[in-house]
């Protein structure tokens, strides 16, 4: 017979400690250290200009003052504007989402032969290091003023994400299935639409819900380098100091946002 | 007809997995493959059909070679030969009526597969076969909702669909209770001899082996050790194949032996 264990065996009264998250301890107070010296440095190098500041102040309370009420009297505006701005998002999520299938196909490595891997990891970090913005300023260069360059900015945005995490999706998919459509003497592409597609359908469902609303905020955005839509509105309208219609014009793209944020978190917890 | 001769498989610069293996199996015999986890058994049959690339030697399905062969030639010749895995493998997203429709991608276009637009006869197949194994009212509930068993079924008859020459089976019952492993069994064993279809199966439970297939081949390290009828399987047989090899559960599970004879007692 086994004796049964009770709370006062010798063995009682032992100390437990959850061990550190950084084993080796010079390792966990030299970082300490590290962040304390280099938040002095920054505070006692960057030039704050303690004067200015002060003087900012009341220019802020003033064009926020002027914010108020916010003017929707030039609704023809708002509404062209933020039109365009829908259309420049959802064409560049169409076209990005549309485009960026292929492209994670080539840049998931186990599905792809090490060539062409390299060359769809090429494309999505090319269309990854820089900002939308930045694209818009050379797009802008290159075709000009208006939704054309924003549609091509997006896209390219778009293309970044979505293939990226679309790729990474692939990596992971449960290998069976694809071995399953092999054994039966399916070709790559018929492999691809049976073996692989269903599995990563839900995910990519939920990320071009995601990238539409992103391209929504980004499209506000690279409208005031000139990339069309309701950014460019935004932008003339502090540019005439006509801060009340900017405010409305705020006021609407928070709405916007929290409108399509609301849709696509519905629609990302339907897809299963 | 299937023959095998002299196959050698080795991952890399390792120990072969297979020592040239030799096994005919021929007509509609059901021959069990048994042998303890790493002997080889799902590797031969990955072989067969190719998921799995021979290192050397020849494998002839009605006197048609399968080593070598490359792009086209390789998908028609996986055509004929069906596979039943242990996890199923079902496309979990699809309908049970796609996934048994499936079976027939390597017959169809692209844009047959792409659309879904397949055949009338393969539709009739299909149906067919469905009723066969008592899973027609299922054709459009998503793969993912039936039970093991019942997946089991539609994998089964998703490889009939392909007009098998043969049917390979890794571990079919692995992931099923027992009373739905024995169904899946006697449902292979009968549909073999409907169909005048040879089937190999892996399998790990022996006496299952015994009671619904006509021949036990045993492997032991990449070679074959044992090659009779059920009767003929006898504890020699089973030593020589299991014996010697201690697996996890048995390191110290004398208490849990105890345990087991005193509730029994």
């Amino acid at each position: 017979m086994t004796p049964v264990r009770t709370a006062t065996d010798a063995s009682s009264g032992r100390v437990w400690k959850k061990p550190p998250f950084i084993a080796n301890p010079w390792v966990r107070y030299g970082l300490v250290a590290i962040t304390l010296v280099y938040l002095y440095w920054a505070f006692s190098t960057l030039p704050f200009n303690w004067e200015r500041i002060a003087e900012g102040m009341p220019r802020a309370l003033r064009i926020f003052g002027g914010a108020f009420p916010p003017s929707f009297e030039r609704a023809g505006l708002l509404w062209t504007g933020f039109k365009e701005s829908f259309q420049i998002a959802f064409l560049s999520t169409l076209l990005g989402v549309f485009l960026s299938v292929p492209i994670a196909v080539m840049a998931a490595r186990n599905v792809a032969p090490l060539p062409v891997y390299l060359l769809g990891r090429t494309i999505i970090i090319v269309s990854r290091s820089f900002h939308p913005v930045i694209v818009a300023i050379l797009f802008v260069a290159a075709v000009g003023f208006g939704p054309l360059a924003g549609i091509l900015t997006l896209t390219l945005y778009s293309i970044g994400f979505v293939a990226k995490l679309l790729a990474e999706e692939i990596e992971e998919i449960d290998w069976g299935q694809v071995e399953a459509m092999r054994s039966v003497g399916a070709g790559y592409l018929k492999m691809l639409i049976y073996g692989v597609f269903p599995q990563i359908m839900p995910r990519q469902i939920g990320l071009s819900m995601y990238q539409l609303d992103s391209n929504l905020r980004a499209s506000a955005v690279v409208g005031i380098v000139g990339a069309g839509g309701i950014g460019g509105t935004l932008m003339n309208a502090f540019g005439r100091y006509d801060y009340d219609f900017a405010f409305a014009i705020l006021l609407m793209i928070i709405g916007i946002i929290l409108v399509s944020e609301g849709i696509s978190g519905w629609v990302r917890k339907k897809v299963w | 007809m299937l023959e095998i001769t002299n196959l050698v498989k080795r991952y890399g610069r390792n120990d072969p997995v297979l020592k040239g293996l030799n096994l005919s199996v021929d007509g509609s015999s059901v021959v069990s493959i048994v042998g303890a986890s790493g002997a080889g058994k799902s590797t031969m049959l990955r072989c067969i059909n190719r998921l799995v690339e021979p290192t050397s030697g020849s494998i002839k399905l009605n006197g048609h070679e399968l080593v070598n062969l490359r792009g086209s030639e390789l998908r028609h010749s996986r055509r004929r030969i069906g596979m039943v895995f242990q996890g199923f493998n079902l496309i979990d997203r699809l309908t049970v009526m796609e996934n048994v429709l499936s079976g027939r991608l390597g017959y169809v276009s692209f844009f047959q597969a792409l659309t879904r637009r397949f055949p009338q006869t393969d539709i009739d197949r299909a149906f067919n076969l469905m009723e066969r194994v008592g899973i027609a009212h299922y054709a459009n509930k998503r793969a993912d909702q039936l039970s093991g068993g019942e997946r089991q079924r539609v994998a089964v008859v998703r490889a009939l669909m392909q007009e098998p020459e043969i049917l390979l089976a890794d571990e079919p019952t692995a992931s099923l209770d027992p009373k739905t492993s024995q169904q899946i069994m006697s449902l292979l064993q009968t549909l073999a001899s409907e169909m005048s279809l040879p089937v190999l199966i892996n399998i790990h439970n022996v006496t299952q082996a015994r009671m619904y297939t006509d021949r036990i081949v045993g492997m032991r390290h990449g070679q074959m050790i044992f090659d009779g009828a059920p009767k003929d399987f006898n504890q020699d047989a089973l030593d020589a194949i299991y014996g010697g090899i201690e697996s996890p559960e048995e390191d110290g599970g004398e208490p849990q032996h105890q345990t087991a004879q005193e509730a029994l007692a």
